[in-house]
This record gives C-alpha cells, structure tokens and sequence, in this order.
C-alpha cells in the first residue's frame, strides 16, 4: 500500500511502487483528465504537481509520490475559477482538447512564480508541452490574459 | 532560508563537490596514488588531450553547453524540450529537471535519465566545454574566476567522485560512454596536474 | 426498399445500455410517434429521413422520468427543462463542430444558446453524411454538407413550437414570435418556454414546408460565438475514448509485426503471464494480445512475450530505394490527369525552360490521444466506445468480425483527441483488432496504443515525388507546365474507389495539381501510382498536402527564373480566379509585400486552392549559421464562403499553420528493411511553443456557401516557408522535411 493525496484527498493505493502514476491516477484512481501522449515525459500532457511542482506523471513512479501532494487538473480549482481556466474559456483556447490538461498544469506553475510573463518565459515554461491541434498561439494569449485576471482580483 | 537560497547552496555544491575537509582527502587521494606516471609538462599536455576527449564527449559536454539550453544525445543535439539552465541550474518554471529526471535512469532507450544531482552547472559559473578548443578549455580549468575559486585539486574530486559526474560512466541504455574510462581519466587528470597543468598550444 | 425503410430497419438497439455510465433509455417514457417517421424536404430536391433513432430520442438523465422530451427530428431533443440537445451526427475531434452545427441549427430554433447541449448521434442512415452517403466526419464537409439540414431541423421544431403556443392559447400561428426559447404572443402577452409546450408539440405533426431565414436576419451564424466543449476541456470531465470505463472492463496492447503485413509464426507468452494482473496472452489476427486488469501490467508483458514473426513480402522495404525508384519513375509520364494545349511543343519552343523535382516522405497523423477502442462483446450485440471518424464503416466491420448483424452493434462516439484522417480508416484497422482481443479478452476491454505503436501503425500520408518542367517566354511568362507525380494511391481498395479513380488516376493524387487556377496555356499532369506494401491513408489536406508544396514552390521556381516577383506573378495569372486573387491580394497588403523586414530576413507567399476554399500565405523566416530556420511571422488569408463562427475559422487556421509547419520543419517516416524507424516524439518531433510564430488570420468576408476550414491552411504553409527561405538565403528546398545540413550558412551566407 502506498499513501498520498491527490487534489487534497488522502487516497491509499496497492498498485507496484514502481507503476507510473499516470497508470495509478488514470486507471486506480479513476482520474481521467491527466492523459497518457508518449510515456517518456515528451509531450507533457501527464503534468501533475507534486507538492507545488510540475512533474510527468507518465514517468514518475507511484513510490515518487509515497506521502507528499498530488493535483491534477480535477484538483486545480473547484468550480473551476483557477484564471487560466478562465482566460482559457475566454479566449476559447483548446481544439480537440486532449493536451489542455498538461498544458493548464504546465501553465499555473509559470503564473505561480512569475506573475507577469513575458513571452520568453511563456516559450521557456510552455515547450514541454506539445499540441498537435496547433494552438499555441492561444495559450500564449491565453496565459497573458490570466496574469491581468489574476492581477485584476489582487488589486480589487 | 528561503528554498531558492537552499537550492542555490546544493547547485554550488554540486559544482564544487568539495568543502575543505573534502578537498583535503582529495589532495591526499592524489598524493597517496602510489603507480602515478612520473609528470612533466609534455606528458601534463599529452594528459590533458586525453581528458579533453572525455570533457567534449556528449556524456560530459552536454552537461556543459555554450548557450543556456542542456544537450541531448551522442549527437549533442540542444535539449528538444527548450530547457533552460534557470537561476540554479535546475531549471525553470514548470521545466525544472526533476520534473522529468529523477534519481536514478529509467529504463529503456530514450528515457530520461536520472541521478539525484542533475542539473547544470549555475550560471556563475557556466564552465562551457562545447566549442572550447583544448587550450581554452585548459586555460579555462585553470581560471578561478571561471571555475568559481575551484582549485585542480578540487576539480578532481569533481571527476573522480561527483555523484554527478559518475552518471557520465553509468548513463542508461542507448548513450555512448566517453572515450575513457573514469580510472583513466582520473588517471590522467593526475598527470596532467601532476606535470603543472600544462596547456597545449 | 425506400431510404425511410433502410432507416426503421437498422434501427439501434434500445437496450444496448447496461453500464452504469450511460444513461439507460429503458426507463424513460419518450413520445415515440408515427409522425416522426417522417421525411423533411433539403433543399436540392434531396430527401433526408428524419426519424428520430431511439437513443437519438432517449430523454435526458436529468429530466423526471414521466417528462415528455419533444424530439421533432433526429437531430435535436428538447426536454421540459427547457435543455436542447442537438444530435451530432458528425465527430468532434478539435474542428468546433460541435459548436458550428448546433449554431446552425438554432439560428433558425431560436433557442436560448445557454441551454444548449451536444451528443454524439449513435449510428443510422438518418446522420448520413449528405455527399458521401455514410457517417462520417471528413474532407473539410462537416459545414458545407450540414449548411442545409441542421438549419431546416431547427426551423422545424420551432414551427411545432410556436403551433402547439398557438393552439394552445386560440391564436393564428403567424402572431407569435420567439425569443431566447420563448414562444411570445405580444398582442395578449402571452409567454411560453419551448420546454413547457414539449408535450403539446409532441402531438403535432411536422410541416411539409420548412422555410429558412434570409441570411440577411442570421443573429447567429457569423458571430464568434465561444466554443460550448471548452469548459469541459478546462478541468478533465471531457471524454475521450482513453478516458472510457465499464465496470470490470480490462485493458489490452497487442504486439504488432513489425514489418507491415508480417505475421505470427509462434510465441511463447509464459514469461509475460507470470506478471502480476496479466490475464491473457493470445494470438489474434493482427498480432498478440496481452490483456490484464490494467493498463501497465499489459505495457510489462508485452516486452516479455516471445514472438517469431513471418516478416513476408515486405522485408526488405526502403524509403531511401523508394526515392530513387520514384525519381526514375518520374522521368516517364504516367496516367493522364490533366492536359490542355500542346504542352510538349510549348516547352520545345519557350525560350528558358527549368526543371526540378520535389520530395515529400510518409507522414503518420500523430493525434495526441494514441489509437484507443473499448467493446464489449456478448452472444448476440456488441457495443463499442471509441473516437472515430467513420461510424458507418466502423459498425459494417466491427458486425463482420463479432459475427453478428450491423443493428446489434452500437457505436459510441466519443470526443476525439485529434483525428486528422487517422481516426476515418477505410479497413477499421483499431475497431476491427479491438472486437478480435474482445474474442479472446471474453470481458469488456479497453484496446490502448502505445505512442510507439501509433507511430509505426501505418496508414500514413503517402510520400510522393513530384518532377516539373516548365517553359517561359522571351518575357518570362510561363507558357508550358508539365508536372508528373509519383506515389501510392489512397482511394485504391477502399469504398470511395469508384468515386474517386478513373482512367488509372486516383484524384486525391493530383488534387491541387490537375486544377491549378493559373492561367498557363499548356498544362499536363500526369500520375503514377505504384504498388507498395506500406498502409496509406488520407491526412489532414490528403493529396494537397504535397501538391501545395510542389506547385507553390515550382511556380516561384518560375517566377525567378523569368525575373518576376513572385506576388505580381500570380496576381497576373490569377486574373480569372477572382476569388483567389482578392485573397492573394489581402495577404499581400497585409504582410507588407515589398516592405522592409529585419536583416537576414525573407519574405515568401503561396496560394492553394482546397475543399473549395481559396487561402494565401506570406511567412517570414530567417536561417541561423548552423542552418536553423526561424519562423517569425505568418499571415493567412482565407475565403471559405459565409463564416459560420469567424474566431473557429481563425483557430482552424492557426492550428493548420502550425500542423502545417510540423510537417515542413520536423516530420518524416522512413523504413528501413521493412521496419519504421521512428518511435515517438523524440525521433517523430512536433512543433513546440518556442518554435510557434506569431498567425494572423484575415477573412474575406463572402455570401457563397460555406466551404472548407480544417484542412485549406496546410497546403501553403510548406511553400511559403521554403520561398521565404529561398529569399532569405539563395536555397531552394524540395525536400522535406527541411533539413539544416541543407541551409549551413543561413541568411548570412546569400552574397
């Protein structure tokens, strides 16, 4: 049996340590919006925070997680009011949407360090993410726009 | 201490490898290898040709790249995922290496590697291999301010014990080893001191 | 048998639903009539049935049991809670459709836009494609095809809406109007929601006659009216068919041949079996099945199981022997597509004349969700969970394999983590292998693909070669073009093969080519299509994606050697294609044709002509000294006809530029004896964020007919860069993808 929370919750798990977590949220724990894209953390559409950092959960073994914070997109906000879930509705970012997950998780480690990013930090914390659909220019867009969001709520 | 200072002070060591009680040990490693080829400065030059090959083989010189981007492969591609070297080495943002790289290889051809210290040298102290002829890169080792105060000694004991280091012999299915093994290139490091850390030409 | 017949006849199965997670239609009383198996006149004098398949009709989870769910055709349901559900007969896979279809079916419903919801349509005759005559989802026709028909199924139901709020208060139909959902008569004030009159709507009997609105009072279409699937996008309640679960499902991987058409000679599964949740280990069709209780422990047997393969005939395949073959192949004509004039004499008579050959490599489609299929199989019906593109063609298989009749298979469609032609397969390869491991799995099973398998499943974009010629003038005007390609047919063995060859010339090959709109008087193209054991298939913009390569990068080929601008050239050649020019001119303005750009930089422009949308492109580019080409700026015009949601239009385009540039700067498939050599995304690499330029997106507004907008923007893309490359730096490319060993040097090496 190996412990941790996910989004908050403390859940137990029998799986081998040595399973992905991907395969142990997706398949055990029946989270399905982290999704599997390569299984050799190339693609980025397994991000998951653990305690407050962004890792691959398709090559990150269950043992990795043994006790500390797992979120997932499920675990991003409640209702889900996170801005870049916001700005993402806003300017209607995702095509067919399989990537978005990794995408939003990569994202909300970007806004939580740096709270005005300019572009350069945009490439340097979004290239581990690829989307097939093409909608980079979106997201780019898209993280701006939830800076001013996030801004917008801490000076009102 | 902040978790950036933290951060910071386990990159420094990583480069350094060495506080003194370790530096001395080395000194004493070095001084107690009892078959050490007797050194002058054209074996020291010879020596350093040979460690050279070892520092700009993909194992060690896409650890050391010119830019800010690690290197990826035996044909030392830049790091396909637009990683960044970051303010301690470890990365940026949601792209920090452990994100991917853990402690330890995973297996399989193309996996990310791991080892508990991976990362790139801190931007103080870049110690860019790619690109360096033999004498820059020698005149390089011997710079302090390049080398961030190391002394040679110190920078054996990044050679011959750094756990990070060691990862460059030991460095998971599919990736070519260096031209050395790292007894040799130990061995001659030490020579290569040992004759006065001559430079080629 | 009438068309109507054929609909009742393979009607689905009501009581297909047994898992939890799919609302169960067996308790539901829903108002099933004779009136709704009725037909609705299309315009065009072609007829439509529009009976209400059951699950179609089933009422919706939330609703109390005893609620009337007013189902006027088969394409939308209105429940008492005033929720519209429109049915969608065609695959959301990223394209906005299931936002597109139900804008057009409310603009004439005029139902409250925030109480619309979308599902995917099981499948029947009735959700036929409208040209094509199966379910399906393809070709940039989604809005073409539906432009008609989802309008006059909304307009229906409001008909029945606004005459049962008729009946129901004494007043003439023709006094009452519609608000946001609200049948209002304004001279007593009289109100009623649509989801108060389901019940009395219900008794009515459609209207023969469904009048459209004059486009001139759309309230809706042309509005960028905000995607309805992105909130569930956002926070990982979407479903795709990776993310399916039944109870007591198991999962599976199959071990695949590794040189196509291979087969097992015997294997030895002992090794695997002794993992911990592995279930089985069997040989089915295809190649081995190892199925387990989950996904990993199937990932762990597969490497275990032993298997000796029969490689057969295709061994000793080689895509560098195929380049060479193609190329020979090419110095002789093939079969005649296109010929007008006496191209052989204006090329023996021009004054300059210039030849070059172009190459494009096998492409694999690389959605980002891998191939997946989930059955389960019983004695008599088999359902299925999946993302595909192709119901009816996926069902007529998935019955052959299960051995049972095409009503008792039910196909859920699922939304699809990107599609690009892969997820339409004319031989069902994913649906027709996962009812084989359901044989042996004897448990629902979810059928995965690994990133890997993907990557080497076949079903490629075809790789082509393509040889020019071309004679100018004493002008520099080309008056002879001779373009002979070479490559293997897609349409050849599948069910659109009598559609789509004749006289040996399959016209998805030389699409783009036998239909260039510039005006040269003597034209001949010509087509081989040689045999080869590798599975081809259609991928996003089929055979343009390699004529928009050629043809625009020959035809600035063209244009420098006569010494003309490569803009004004076309723009005189255009001079009859009104459309194409008015495009070609707005991205000529808007990326500053001839302006001044940073040193290093180059300009290039293309035109294509696709899925009867016209797009031009001007990419701005620049090439390090180590032979990096930088993308800086691309600008795309478009005119696809009416928009239907202008910021859908602009995403598709962004998105095909980017797709577009993956397949110039990044992609290709090659094999080598027989087996491919690419693996993932390391060796298979996609565009990434710090690679993506800034897009800029112009439509011309127009009020012809939609046309097509998923695939139109791939074509130019290719060209567009290598002519803006060649103005960077003196290099022509005609290969792709674009390698920088053949641009060391970079913009500092033009002299």
């Amino acid at each position: 049996m190996i412990s941790f929370y996910l989004n908050g919750k403390s859940v137990s798990v029998d799986d081998d340590p040595s399973t992905p977590l991907l395969w142990v949220i997706r398949d055990s724990l029946g989270l399905t919006g982290t999704k599997f894209g390569c299984g050799m953390a190339l693609c980025g559409a397994c991000t998951v925070h653990l305690d407050g950092k962004a890792i691959r959960s398709c090559v990150s073994p269950l043992s990795r997680a043994a006790g500390k914070h797992v979120t997932t997109i499920e675990g991003l906000s409640n209702d889900p009011s996170h801005p870049l879930q916001r700005a993402w509705i806003e300017v209607d970012v995702p095509q067919c949407g399989y990537c978005q997950s990794g995408q939003i998780m990569s994202a909300a480690i970007l806004l939580k360090e740096n709270s005005k990013p300019t572009d350069k930090d945009i490439d340097e914390a979004m290239s581990g993410n690829i989307c097939r659909c093409g909608t980079y220019p979106r997201i780019r867009r898209a993280i701006h726009r939830a800076a001013e969001m996030a801004a917008e709520k801490r000076s009102s | 201490m902040s978790a950036r200072k933290a951060n910071h002070r386990r990159s420094f060591y990583f480069w350094l490898s060495a506080v003194c009680g370790l530096s001395l040990l080395a000194i004493a490693t070095l001084h107690a290898a009892p078959r050490t080829p007797k050194s002058d400065a054209n074996s020291s030059r010879e020596a350093f040709l040979q460690i050279y090959k070892v520092f700009t083989s993909p194992r060690c010189q896409n650890c050391h790249p010119a830019g800010d981007s690690p290197l990826q492969g035996d044909d030392s591609h830049v790091h396909l995922q637009y990683v960044k070297r970051g303010k301690d080495g470890r990365g940026v943002y949601g792209m920090r290496c452990d994100t991917c790289h853990q402690s330890a290889n995973l297996p399989g051809a193309n996996m990310p590697p791991g080892n508990p210290k991976w990362s790139l040298p801190a931007p103080e102290t870049k110690m860019v291999f790619v690109g360096r002829t033999p004498a820059e890169l020698c005149r390089q080792l011997k710079d302090p301010k390049q080398t961030g105060g190391r002394s040679l000694a110190q920078l054996l004991e990044h050679v011959s014990s750094d756990e990070l280091v060691g990862w460059g012999w030991d460095p998971g299915t599919g990736r070519a080893l260096p031209p050395l093994s790292r007894a040799d290139t130990v061995t001659q490091m030490k020579i290569w001191i040992d004759g006065g850390a001559a430079c080629p030409q | 048998m009438s068309r109507l017949e054929e609909c009742i006849k393979t009607t689905p199965e009501l009581s297909a639903a047994e898992h939890s997670n799919v609302p169960s239609a067996k308790s539901s009383r829903i108002a099933r009539r004779d009136f709704l198996k009725t037909t609705a006149t299309i315009g065009g004098g072609l007829w439509i049935s529009a009976y209400v398949p059951e699950l179609a009709a089933r009422p919706d989870s939330n609703a109390p049991a005893s609620a009337t769910v007013f189902a006027p055709n088969a394409f939308l349901r209105i429940a008492p809670d005033d929720t519209v559900t429109v049915i969608s007969n065609h695959s959301e896979m990223g394209q906005g459709i299931y936002t597109s279809l139900p804008m057009l079916l409310n603009e004439e419903l005029e139902a409250d836009w925030s109480k619309i919801r979308v599902e995917a349509a099981p499948v029947d005759p009735v959700y036929n494609h409208t040209l094509y005559g199966v379910q399906m989802t393809g070709g940039s026709s989604t809005t073409p095809s539906e432009w008609e028909r989802f309008r006059k199924m909304g307009a229906m139901a409001r008909i029945m809406l606004v005459d049962a709020a008729a009946q129901k208060w004494g007043v003439p139909s023709s006094e009452c109007r519609v608000e946001k959902g609200v049948v209002i008569h304004s001279a007593s004030g009289k109100k009623a929601t649509y989801g108060s009159l389901a019940d009395a709507a219900s008794q009515l009997k459609p209207p023969a006659n469904v009048p459209l609105k004059d486009p001139k009072q759309f309230t809706l279409i042309g509005k960028p009216v905000r995607r309805l699937d992105t909130p569930s996008k956002i926070n990982g309640t979407a479903q795709f068919g990776l993310d399916v679960r039944l109870p007591g499902m198991l999962f599976a991987l199959v071990a695949r041949p590794p040189v196509f058409g291979g087969k097992v000679v015997s294997f030895d599964g002992t090794e695997a079996l002794k993992i911990p949740g592995v279930r089985a280990v069997e040989q089915i069709p295809s190649g081995v099945a190892i199925v387990a209780d989950r996904f990993w422990p199937t990932k762990l047997a597969r490497e275990k199981v032993k298997i000796t393969w029969d490689d057969g005939e295709n061994a000793k395949l080689s895509t560098s022997q195929m380049l060479a073959d193609f190329s020979r192949q090419s110095a002789t004509p093939g079969n005649i597509a296109k010929k007008t004039g006496d191209p052989a004499a204006a090329l023996a008579g021009a004054a300059k004349t210039i030849t070059a050959e172009y190459d494009v490599p096998y492409l694999a489609h690389a959605m980002m969700e891998p191939l997946n299929c989930v059955v389960d199989l019983r004695a008599d019906t088999c359902e299925l969970w999946t993302g595909t593109q192709f119901e009816t063609v996926d069902r007529a298989n998935a019955a052959k394999t299960a051995g049972l009749p095409p009503e008792k298979v039910k196909i859920n469609t699922t939304l699809l983590g990107g599609g690009f032609g892969r997820r339409a397969n004319p031989a069902s390869d994913f649906v027709i292998e996962a009812v084989n491991v359901a044989k042996v799995a004897k448990a629902p099973v979810k059928v995965v693909w690994t990133r890997e398998d993907d990557l080497a499943g076949g079903w490629y974009r075809p790789m082509w070669h393509d040889r020019f010629a071309a004679g100018l003038d004493a002008q520099g005007n080309p008056v002879a073009w001779t373009h002979t390609i070479v490559g293997q047919s897609i349409m050849q063995g599948t069910s659109f093969e009598q559609f789509t060859i004749k006289d040996g010339v399959d016209s998805t090959s030389v699409e783009g080519a036998a239909d260039l709109l510039y005006g040269i008087p003597n034209l001949q193209v010509d087509l081989h299509s040689p045999k080869i054991g590798v599975p081809v298939q259609w991928w996003r913009s089929v055979g343009h994606s390699h004529t928009g390569f050629s043809v625009e990068s020959f035809f600035d080929e063209v244009a420098h050697a006569g010494g003309k601008d490569p803009y004004e050239l076309r723009r005189k050649l255009l001079a009859n294609q009104p459309r194409m020019l008015a495009v070609l001119q707005l991205v000529a303005e808007k990326a500053g044709w001839g302006k001044p750009m940073p040193a290093g930089r180059g300009r290039g422009i293309a035109t294509h002509f696709s899925f009867d949308s016209y797009v031009a492109q001007v990419i701005e580019a620049s090439v390090d000294k180590d032979g990096t080409v930088r993308v800086h700026r691309v600008v795309c015009a478009v005119d696809c006809g009416r928009t239907v949601n202008p910021d859908i239009v602009k995403a598709q385009m962004e998105g095909g530029i980017v797709f577009g540039l993956t397949a110039a700067l990044k992609t290709e498939i090659t094999l080598e004896n027989g087996r491919v050599q690419q693996t993932n995304f390391h060796d298979y690499q996609m565009l990434r964020m710090f690679e993506s330029p800034q897009i800029e997106v112009y439509i011309v507004p127009s009020e012809q007919n939609p046309t097509g907008v998923g695939e139109p923007s791939v074509p130019p893309v290719a060209p567009a860069l290598t002519n803006a490359i060649f103005a960077a730096t003196g290099r022509r490319i005609r290969r792709l993808p674009i390698r920088a060993s053949d641009l060391a040097g970079g913009s500092e090496a033009k002299s």
